[in-house]
């Protein structure tokens, strides 16, 4: 028969239907089945140096296209591995595909060599996962799993399967339908609700765009924009949402919440609806709950009914994808557009508040002619990248200084880890992002604590000459970590201290990758041009200031209007 | 306060697991459970009774509903809802006391399943809070062992079972189909 083929085979047969090009992974011994497919397939593996990172890299890939990210792992050590990035994944709506290999179905539960109870474990860290003991059911696990990581609100999906199931020979039909009966999702929004939507933004006084990662997931940024111009209504974006909006569009007025702007946050408490699109109302925005935007109704758009009323109750909840929904809401809004002059006066007036704080307290880059501010780097990353490059991060202060001042014009150009927050994401996921996208510029902007985390993935890099430029904020510190003790633990700094950071001349030599250290502000901005002209890869460590603080910030636990917008100033002394 | 949730599952492995898995997360503790088989042998129908903060009782039927082994779940706290139990519960019966023991199990409306000289094993169904008042008369009685089913129960209210259709395998198909609903978030 020539349709008799083994389990891994299927597999790779149903990866080739759901349009796989890439698959990064790490193998071992219950995959060898697989491997020895890939052997001479044209999907292309990937191997990365730690399976937590191929999660990372198909992250990557799977923010930066939209497309589902594929990675696979080997049973026991291999599967715990994947499982930061899974939640990772999970938090920030990531469509994933995650393979892991088991032991065979007759060991399972007999604690046999590199078990360990996957199914179990990743239950609650993805959107659905599989353990597929018959292979006669493994092609419609493969589709369905593509089908749910890629439709209502993405997430990660893992299938599990045993050594005996993928070495299985069977006759292999192609399925044509899958069947989820309770899986439900809900893309129109409800045209009444939608209706009720323009009255209410049409009778606002302050209305605020606040609009997140459901955006970028649904690939409504040119509706998001019609919308804002629409109604000439003032917008924030949240760090999932950077680049829904050109960050120099007029409309924009920054990132709110713990490390938003002052025009931003004081525009939230201020307003009198919020028009909350692909938004969770996460506690980094919303500072204390109970104090978050007093005096504004609620329309809450998202596609996961989950979500509506979980943090904040919405006063006309629409449960839909952004993207359709917003289409409807803008044919509703034209058709009424005589209603836009109706608070026009009050408008104006709303402007001319938010400018206010704008100019009052600006998000403005530190500078320094002795020491090289970490604002400054994220200023000439921006200058030199333009908007046009992939840039990822680690987490910590870097991360929200490259939020504050890279100014990212586009969707699926800014990612990093936002709701689990996980150190070691920005190397793996520019490896992710430069594989879907070969002849695109994709900086990594890490820290020194997220990069120790990530060396072994330069490897990855030299092995298959990734140009991939990693930039270095290093402060010598575990800098987010720092801050809090200096500012709430009465600067007791303990544990925090990176000291032992490598040579990074000689550890590039190592991968043979170029390396450099920039030490001087006026050296910074060539260094970064030259780095970035760079045909290949290129480590650039930049050692900035030690002791920089990330402001303004909303101390833990205040509300969004309590922001401590700077280190204290010094007093004048009299004269 | 306790709620009670009726739940329609994929009679699937894990699927159990992924539904208790929402209340464990929060640390919720669960009073009963039972689950068995529907007429459609693929499916499961489930009752939880749960204490959970009235809060968050909404958000925790929406999380069920989320769940893609789910095809229902529902709240039935506050419905018109007929919940029943069954216990089964052995009895030390000495001479002197059977005749009691019988007496207040016919009051009860409790069969007698099985009978011997050390005493009975007594079956009880219906409300409950009936049961508790059952399980304390017979302690009266002496040493008594007690196995409950936990609640099952029914909505009075007839609901409408929305189920998602088939669709088509595979990216490039799944993109065709959509472009013909006229799918605006497929390209």
């Amino acid at each position: 028969m020539p349709n008799l083929m083994s389990g891994a085979r299927i597999l790779v047969e149903c990866l080739v239907r759901e349009g796989v090009d890439c698959i990064f992974g790490y193998p071992g011994g219950v995959t060898l089945p697989v491997y020895d497919v890939l052997y001479d397939h044209p999907i292309r593996h990937v191997l990365m140096r730690h399976e937590e990172n191929a999660a990372f890299a198909a992250s990557g890939y799977a923010r930066s296209t939209g497309r589902v990210g594929v990675c696979c792992a080997t049973s026991g050590p291999g599967s715990t591995n994947l499982v930061t990035g899974l939640v990772d994944a999970l938090m920030d709506s990531v469509p994933i595909v995650a393979i892991t290999g088991q032991v065979s179905t007759k060991a399972i539960g007999s604690d046999a060599f590199q078990e360990a109870d996957t199914f179990g474990i990743t239950r609650s860290c993805t959107k659905h996962n599989y353990l597929v003991k018959n292979l006669k059911d493994l092609p419609a696990v493969v589709h369905e799993a593509f089908y749910i990581a890629s439709t209502g609100r993405p997430g990660p999906v893992l299938i599990d399967i045993p050594k005996d199931v993928l070495q299985g020979q069977a006759h292999y039909t192609p399925v044509s339908a899958i069947h989820l009966p309770g899986y439900k999702v809900i893309t129109e929004g409800h045209t009444g609700q939608i209706r009720r939507a323009a009255q209410m933004i049409w009778e606002a006084e302050r209305p605020l765009v606040y609009a997140g990662g459901g955006i970028i997931s649904s690939g409504a940024h040119q509706e998001l924009r019609e919308l804002v111009e629409l109604i000439d209504a003032p917008a924030v974006l949240t760090l999932m949402g950077l680049g829904a909006l050109p960050g120099d569009h007029p409309n924009f007025i920054s990132m709110p919440g713990m490390h938003g702007s002052y025009a931003a946050n004081m525009s939230m408490t201020h307003a009198d609806l919020l028009i909350a699109l692909g938004v969770r109302f996460d506690d980094r925005v919303t500072g204390r709950l109970s104090a978050f935007a007093p005096h504004a109704k609620v329309i809450h758009v998202d596609i996961d009914p989950v979500e509506i009323g979980k943090n904040r109750a919405a006063d006309l909840p629409i449960v839909g994808d952004a993207r359709r929904v917003l289409a409807k809401l803008l044919k509703v809004l034209r058709d009424t557009l005589g209603e836009r002059e109706r608070k026009a006066e009050a408008r104006r007036a709303w402007w001319r508040q938010i400018r206010a704080w704008q100019r009052e307290h600006p998000l403005e880059p530190v500078f320094s002619d002795t020491e090289i501010k970490p604002q400054h780097l994220m200023v000439e990353i921006d200058r030199l990248t333009n908007g046009e490059a992939i840039i990822t991060a680690d987490v910590g202060q870097h991360q929200m200084w490259a939020a504050q001042f890279i100014r990212f014009k586009k969707p699926r150009h800014w990612l990093c880890s936002g709701g689990l927050g996980s150190m070691g994401f920005g190397l793996p996921a520019a490896i992710g992002a430069q594989f879907a996208w070969p002849d695109k510029l994709v900086v990594a902007v890490v820290g020194d604590g997220g990069f120790q985390m990530s060396i072994p993935e330069l490897a990855t890099i030299a092995s298959n000459r990734l140009p991939i430029k990693v930039v270095i904020c290093n402060n010598g510190y575990l800098g987010m970590v720092r801050q809090w003790q200096t500012l709430f633990y009465n600067n007791r700094l303990c544990a925090v201290t990176m000291e032992g950071f490598p040579d990074i001349e000689k550890l590039g030599a190592a991968y043979g990758i170029p390396g450099r250290i920039v030490e001087r502000p006026e050296q910074l901005s060539r260094a970064l041009e030259e780095a970035f002209r760079e045909p290949g890869p290129y480590l650039l460590d930049v050692r900035v200031s030690p002791e920089e603080n990330v402001y303004p910030m909303v101390p833990a636990g205040a509300a969004l209007n309590e922001m401590v917008l700077g280190p204290p100033r010094p007093v004048p002394v009299p004269k | 306060m306790l709620q009670v949730i009726s739940l329609l599952v994929e009679n699937k492995p894990g699927a159990l697991m992924r539904v208790t898995g929402v209340l464990s997360a929060r640390g919720y503790n669960i009073e009963s459970l039972t689950v068995a088989r529907t007429l459609d042998p693929t499916l499961s129908r489930m009752t939880i009774v749960v204490d959970v903060d009235p809060a968050l009782r909404r958000q925790v039927i929406k999380q069920m509903n989320r769940l893609v082994n789910v095809l229902q779940a529902s709240d039935l706290t506050e419905e018109r809802a007929v919940a029943r139990e069954m216990v089964l519960l052995r009895v030390r019966a000495p001479l002197e006391s059977r005749t009691a023991i019988l007496k207040e199990a016919e009051i009860f409306s409790a069969r007698v399943v099985d009978s011997s000289v050390e005493g009975f094993v007594l079956e009880a169904s219906g409300d409950p809070e009936k049961l508790d008042e059952f399980i304390d008369v017979m302690r009266a009685y002496g040493e008594i062992e007690v196995t409950r089913s936990g609640i099952v129960a029914v909505s009075l209210e007839p609901r409408r079972l929305r189920l998602s259709p088939p669709v088509p395998t595979g990216r490039a198909e799944r993109e065709e189909a959509a472009s013909r609903l006229g799918d605006v978030s497929s390209s």
